[in-house]
């Protein structure tokens, strides 16, 4: 039990997927302009990022390992994550139709994301058993929620200061998600 | 090589059916028109129109909850397409503009030293922001920030400056705007807009009956920018040409220029330039008129204050047609002002445009004989303008005044010259009264023939109500003024034609309500002055005698002293549907006055016909043009600092006693020049509530 949650603090603080590993910059910058939008990303990021964590983990279990085609990881996911994502945006407009304007035009943004596709790689990568790579699944998109409202919330108070006019908008922004990733960097050697 | 090709294929193909079953499977119902009505939209994703994006809008504006027009970026473009997908006719949607209503900018003063952050939402939480002005700019561009579309910059005065070109009228700069000065309006909201005590006004346009907008037409000339002065003016007045000729200007008496310098800035002169420069450049002038409405709306009377209903009312999107006694357009200003203070020609121009926007006519019907309101309802009209002026005149309590041959009374004497017939006139003319249809009267006998011209008026000239500049024209064209005097019989020969007329002499005594010294006749100070003909242009009352017919539906109106009673606000009258302005809604006033009447009583008739609330709001400005109060508390000056005497321009004339003067009736007054107009315009100081622009 103890393993899982030193993955899960591992997953969502010390090895944060945004500002440690800094994977799924765009939607980092892109959604970060405002807190709703911020908490919407964040939300569809953790259901999109549970699914496809264990279809890829089947999926390379099942397929790729005893076929020795370990090399085609990155193809593959990239097809059946955009495949899941389509899948379930059209089930859950059927199914959770609440679910689904909640998500909005999120779902279809994080079909080739980065963040997402790095945890699968990740969860394989590290040899995770299914637990493990379940919790791994839930914890990194936490962490991805965690560092980008944190930013959102900077970055509308950045948008009433007094900034630079060459260091405006994206500018800042880059400078301001460096300063956190620095004090993320402060919990490096808690585990 | 073959395993991975065939994996792929494999994944490919499973992926593809999942997809494919789970397409059909989890088939959702969804109205095709979204899709149709999403393809016309912008698809930029941006938000402006309130819904997550634009399948969203498609979806509310196919479920009946956004209009067709919801897409902001799309404009009429769009709206067209998706009325079309709608099947339904979207009309010309008006266009929304943002406007800045502040120019204080960096010459507002401030109450402290602001060093917080650079945003108006965060200095406004101190104190409502450093600015002494409470509705002013606080100048740090929240607005600025908030545009999407680049269509606002700081300027460099320190207040934004919207480009019009750019601007989608999202409304994103008047949520930023903690101080609300940012304003996102269309024509019709400009149009239905009356005075607050809590706008942005400067005195002049505080007094301006019509309430134009006076520092931001100047500043128009001044940038020589002389079509966009004329719009301007367009918004509140629709007959500059003539205004511009004869206005009394009550806001140059207003003016804070006249406080540090000579004189106020020639307001009027400069209206009158940009609209004359506007016409002789055959300018394409843009008016916009609001989609239908499918309301009705008939004027009776097109004069000044009827035209000007017609106007306002044809451009928030009603039909509207005038009804017009005699056979000219224009009433009084037709038929009682000279030739040489207004040409007809001139007159007409400004009637042209109005008729130009759709506006019907119908001359030579008069109100009670040809028609009632009976038959206006029945023709399917929702409101009635009664704007039928004041054509009867007041009587001067001589004894016998309709019966001598000689004795004319002003509205008629002008009104045959202005129908150009026959008006016989002997050598020696006595017009009694001191207003400016008096003066009229007066100047018209000078070029009819007449040697000898006298003013009759029972007070001295400086009481006379009439302007200040026509009773110097009088005194030019060499009309003798006999003041403080009581007219009290005629004398006639055998056959009663008028020989003379006896009058005593006054002396002033005590004060009245006008607040002028009554006149009181002296005893036993007969004189007698030879006359041949004697002008009555004492005052003039509305010809109701109609609303005293029972049981119709025109006798529901109330009048006093032959004018019908209305709410000064929304300008009805005791009949719902029936509305009344200009002289038959009152004491006869100024042209301006009417104008601004005329404009009151389209938005009362607007508010009326669209259900709405008609009352003004509380916040309504309410100045007495004539005795000067009522204007925003500490708005007028008792001195300004910083400014250097310039001099006002001149008025350029007909040269006194020339041919043109004396015998014709050419325009006496003429316009300023360029030169002139941009040397005036620069004596604007282009005032708000306490900012100006100081010389120094």
């Amino acid at each position: 039990m103890g393993d899982y949650v030193l993955l899960a603090i591992s997953a969502i603080l010390v090895n944060n997927i945004l500002l440690i590993q800094y994977l799924g910059n765009c939607p980092f910058l892109g959604t970060s302009k405002k807190m709703d939008t911020a908490v919407g990303m964040a939300m569809a990021v953790v259901f999109v990022l549970a699914m496809a964590g264990i279809v890829t983990w089947v999926l390379e279990v099942v397929f790729l390992k005893p076929l020795g085609l370990e090399y085609m990881r990155t193809i593959v996911f990239i097809l059946v994550i955009a495949a899941l994502v389509q899948f379930v945006e059209i089930f859950l407009k059927k199914s959770m139709p609440a679910l689904y304007a909640g998500l909005g035009i999120f779902l279809p943004l994080i079909t080739t994301n980065c963040a997402v596709m790095g945890v699968c790689l990740i969860n394989i990568k590290e040899e995770y058993n299914f637990v493990e790579m379940l919790v791994s699944s839930i914890a990194y998109p936490a962490g991805f929620g965690l560092a980008l409202i944190l930013f959102a919330g900077l970055r509308e108070r950045i948008i009433i200061g007094r900034v630079p006019k060459p260091m405006e908008d994206t500018a800042i922004a880059l400078v301001t998600a460096g300063f956190m990733s620095l004090a993320f960097i402060g919990f490096n050697g808690m585990i | 090589m073959l395993e991975p090709l065939l994996l792929m294929l494999a994944l490919g193909a499973v992926s593809g059916t999942i997809l494919g079953i789970a397409s059909k499977v989890f088939y959702v119902w969804e109205d095709p028109r979204i899709a149709e009505v999403e393809d016309c939209l912008a698809g930029a994703n941006c938000g402006a129109c309130g819904y997550t994006g634009c399948s969203a809008c498609a979806a509310a504006i196919v479920e009946g909850r956004a209009p067709a027009s919801a897409c902001i970026v799309g404009g009429a473009t769009s709206a067209t397409k998706a009325a079309a997908v709608m099947g339904m006719e979207v009309g010309a949607a008006e266009p929304l503009i943002s406007e800045n209503t502040c120019t204080g900018g960096f010459r507002a003063p401030e109450k402290y030293y602001y060093m917080g952050v650079n945003d108006c939402r965060a200095a406004y939480m101190l104190y409502a922001g450093a600015k002494d002005c409470g509705v002013g700019c606080l100048g740090f561009g929240s607005c600025v920030k908030a545009c999407l579309f680049d269509a606002l910059k700081l300027g460099p005065e320190g207040f934004p400056v919207v480009d019009i070109e750019k601007c989608v009228g999202c409304g994103a700069c008047e949520n930023a705007c903690p101080k609300g000065i940012m304003q996102v309006r269309t024509p019709s909201e400009r149009i239905l807009h009356v005075n607050l005590n809590t706008d942005r006004l400067a005195p002049c346009r505080q007094t301006c009956p019509a309430e134009i907008n006076i520092p931001k037409y100047i500043n128009h000339i001044k940038n020589g920018e002389y079509d966009k002065a004329y719009l301007t003016i367009m918004e509140r007045n629709p007959m500059p040409l003539s205004i511009g000729r004869v206005c009394p200007h009550p806001c140059e008496d207003a003016c804070r220029r006249a406080t540090g310098d000579d004189a106020p800035v020639s307001i009027n002169q400069l209206k009158r330039f940009c609209s004359d420069w506007v016409f002789d450049n055959n300018m394409p002038i843009d008016l916009s008129v609001a989609p239908d409405t499918g309301y009705r709306v008939a004027i009776v009377g097109g004069g000044p204050s009827g035209l000007s209903a017609a106007y306002f009312l044809r451009r928030l999107g009603h039909q509207v047609k005038i009804f017009e006694w005699m056979p000219e357009l224009g009433g009084m200003i037709y038929y009682g002002i000279p030739e040489y203070r207004l040409p007809k020609a001139i007159l007409g121009k400004d009637v042209q445009r109005i008729l130009d926007l759709g506006v019907e006519v119908k001359t030579g019907v008069k109100f009670g004989v040809d028609f009632n309101l009976e038959s206006l309802v029945g023709g399917g009209y929702d409101a009635v303008v009664m704007s039928i002026g004041a054509w009867n005149h007041a009587s001067a309590r001589i004894p016998d005044e309709d019966k001598v041959k000689g004795v004319i009374p002003a509205t008629i004497y002008l009104r045959r010259q202005g129908l150009g017939q026959d008006n016989p006139i002997g050598k020696r003319v006595g017009v009694i009264g001191g207003g400016n249809v008096a003066m009229d009267a007066l100047r018209t006998s000078v070029r009819l023939g007449a040697e000898k011209v006298y003013c009759l008026y029972r007070r001295e000239i400086k009481d006379m109500p009439a302007n200040h500049v026509e009773i110097e024209a009088c005194q030019h064209e060499g009309i003798e003024f006999i003041t403080l005097c009581s007219p009290t019989k005629f004398v006639t020969d055998d056959e009663g034609n008028l020989t003379g007329i006896e009058y005593l002499k006054n002396e002033l005594g005590e004060p009245d309500a006008s607040g002028r010294q009554k006149p009181v006749p002296i005893e036993g100070s007969e004189t007698v002055l030879e006359l041949d003909n004697f002008v009555i242009a004492i005052g003039q009352k509305t010809d109701s005698a109609f609303a005293d017919e029972e049981g119709t539906a025109v006798s529901r109106i109330d009048t006093f002293k032959g004018a019908l009673v209305v709410n000064a606000d929304t300008m009805q009258t005791t009949v719902p549907y029936v509305f009344s302005s200009g002289d038959s809604a009152g004491p006869p006033g100024l042209l301006v006055g009417a104008v601004g009447a005329g404009r009151r009583a389209a938005r009362g008739i607007h508010k009326y016909l669209m259900r709405e609330e008609m009352v003004f709001p509380d916040a309504r400005l309410r100045v007495d043009s004539r005795r000067m109060t009522g204007h925003i508390p500490g708005t007028i000056f008792e001195s300004v600092e910083g400014i250097q005497k310039k001099g006002r321009i001149g008025q350029p004339e007909l040269e006194p006693g020339s041919y043109e003067r004396q015998h014709t009736v050419a325009e006496v007054d003429l316009t300023v020049t360029e030169e002139d107009a941009l040397k005036e315009a620069n004596r604007c100081m282009r005032c708000c509530l306490t900012c100006y622009n100081s010389d120094t």
